[in-house]
């Protein structure tokens, strides 16, 4: 237990890079999600066919496997266009990075789907109130359209982060120094992996549980205009 | 003799692309497709191991929470929440790395099972998929509709045998798509059996690499493999569905729901 005293900062420290990792590969979740979402709803057919490719390839690989595959096949990739084109020289991605990318390209796929199902829920005859007054289909989107969105697709955008959140304990394996890779490796200097491991287990409780409550907060401010039953 | 001709033909066609365009090494793959079917054969038996067992500890965790059983009921709450809020992959060292520093447990009779990384992983997954189902049951005993349960009553139906005769059938059958969603879940979250030294799909895949120095080769062929485990199992489950749920049409639970339960 006092070992658990001595490396607070570097579990505090890694509390940190998990929650960056984790905020990160959200905004690029919900940035990727948000351009695929409109390609599937009102793209041409072969953009259409093309995002429907994305999210099924995503939905059925492990995340873990994804991960390894883009750090290690990215790397090369990059580095064979590198050696080829005479553009760069040998680059080697920073793992943060890579976490993010994989995380922002993993759930990027979900999101989609969120806020695919969203844009159902919208009332039709709104969008076409909005057309039939003469709004541009940019003022249709931004006053309309966006900000109910975001109301309909909270709760599932919340659950896609919970989810979220977990994955990011994966990047560790690609040698991120996240929280768990501290834990794992604080265990194993201090010979005493349990309380460690259990003290990992107890920090993303508390983020998740954390998350509840925020969660549940921006739903509310995001909803405030729906009728009660409506 | 023709499928040997095609497939020699088909050989002969990917040794050529392989050396010549090809920027993966498609020959190298195929010659040891004796590690990838040990590693499919680990994956599906730690994914239906888990599910199974999963499926056997839930069952009366969530019956105790539908009946809401004083305490009982609060106490599962709890076990649901911890198991569904922490990443599996921290679930796993628990049990690898981190009962194995305590004497009692090495001494205990319970260590010629610990001791394997195999089953480590199986209890991991088998827990973790428990947490997740107690929650897909309860929902599916949730949506039995009264007159159901009141008719079992009516009719002079003990507890015991309304639940086994007419409650559960009726629930489990509820269930389906949602434990379908679970099971590509588990199956994606079997991934991390390879970080506790297992030869999965994605341990034979390290193992390519390690023994070739490949970057990223045997991650492609284990993600391949991956997509076709993952096809397979939605076409048999929703076989399964169709047949099972044809008596409730379009009842069934929507794809959103079933989302918001992962």
């Amino acid at each position: 237990m006092e070992g658990l005293w001595e490396y607070r900062w570097l579990l505090l420290q890694g509390t940190g890079v998990t929650l960056l990792l984790g905020l990160c590969g959200l905004a690029l979740a919900l940035a990727i999600g948000l351009v695929c979402a409109a390609a599937k709803i009102g793209g041409t057919p072969v953009v259409k066919r093309l995002a429907g490719y994305y999210t099924t390839f995503v939905r059925s690989v492990p995340d873990l496997c994804m991960m390894l595959l883009l750090y290690f096949g990215g790397q090369t990739l990059l580095n064979k266009l590198g050696a080829a084109t005479g553009w760069w020289d040998y680059i080697e991605i920073n793992s943060l990075a890579a976490g993010v990318i994989t995380i922002g390209f993993i759930f990027g796929a979900y999101m989609t789907e969120s806020f695919r199902g969203a844009y159902g829920s919208i009332p039709k005859g709104q969008l076409e109130a909005a057309m039939a007054i003469g709004m541009t289909s940019r003022q249709l989107f931004r006053r309309i359209t966006f900000p109910q969105l975001m109301g309909y697709a909270l709760p599932s955008i919340g659950v896609n982060w919970m989810v979220l959140l977990k994955t990011t304990a994966l990047v560790s394996v690609v040698g991120l120094k996240d929280l768990v890779f501290f834990g794992v490796s604080a265990g194993r200097s201090t010979r005493d992996p349990f309380t460690f491991l259990i003290a990992i287990l107890v920090i993303y409780l508390i983020l998740t549980a954390l998350s509840d409550v925020a969660l549940r907060a921006i739903e509310a401010r995001y909803t405030r205009g729906r009728r009660i039953g409506a | 003799m023709t499928l040997a001709a095609f497939f020699s033909g088909f050989m002969a066609w990917i040794t050529e692309f392989s050396s010549k365009s090809s920027p993966v090494d498609f020959v190298l793959i195929l010659s040891h497709w004796d590690i990838f079917l040990i590693g499919i054969k680990n994956t599906v038996l730690l994914v239906l191991v888990g599910l199974s067992f999963g499926a056997v500890i839930a069952l009366p965790m969530a019956i105790a929470r539908w009946k809401r059983v004083p305490f009982l009921a609060k106490a599962i709450g709890v076990f649901v929440y911890v198991f569904r809020g922490s990443p599996m992959l921290v679930q796993a060292y628990v049990f690898y790395y981190g009962l194995a520093q305590f004497e009692a447990v090495r001494n205990s009779f319970l260590w010629p099972v610990l001791r394997e990384p195999w089953w480590c992983a199986a209890i991991a997954f088998a827990i973790n998929s428990a947490a997740y189902q107690v929650e897909i049951f309860r929902g599916g005993l949730d949506s039995v509709p009264r007159g159901e349960i009141e008719a079992t009553a009516a009719i002079g139906m003990s507890q015991g045998s309304a639940l086994r005769h007419v409650i559960l059938p009726s629930a489990l059958r509820r269930c389906l798509p949602m434990i379908a969603n679970e099971s590509i879940f588990l199956l994606h979250g079997s991934a991390i059996a390879s970080m506790l030294t297992i030869t999965d799909v994605l341990g034979a895949g390290r193992k390519l690499n390690a023994q070739y120095y490949l970057a990223y080769e045997g991650f492609l062929a284990a993600t391949v493999i991956y997509m076709a485990l993952v096809f397979i199992i939605t076409r048999i489950l929703g076989w399964v569905e169709r047949r099972t749920l044809k008596h409730l049409a379009l009842q069934s639970m929507t794809t959103r729901e079933q989302t918001q339960m992962i």
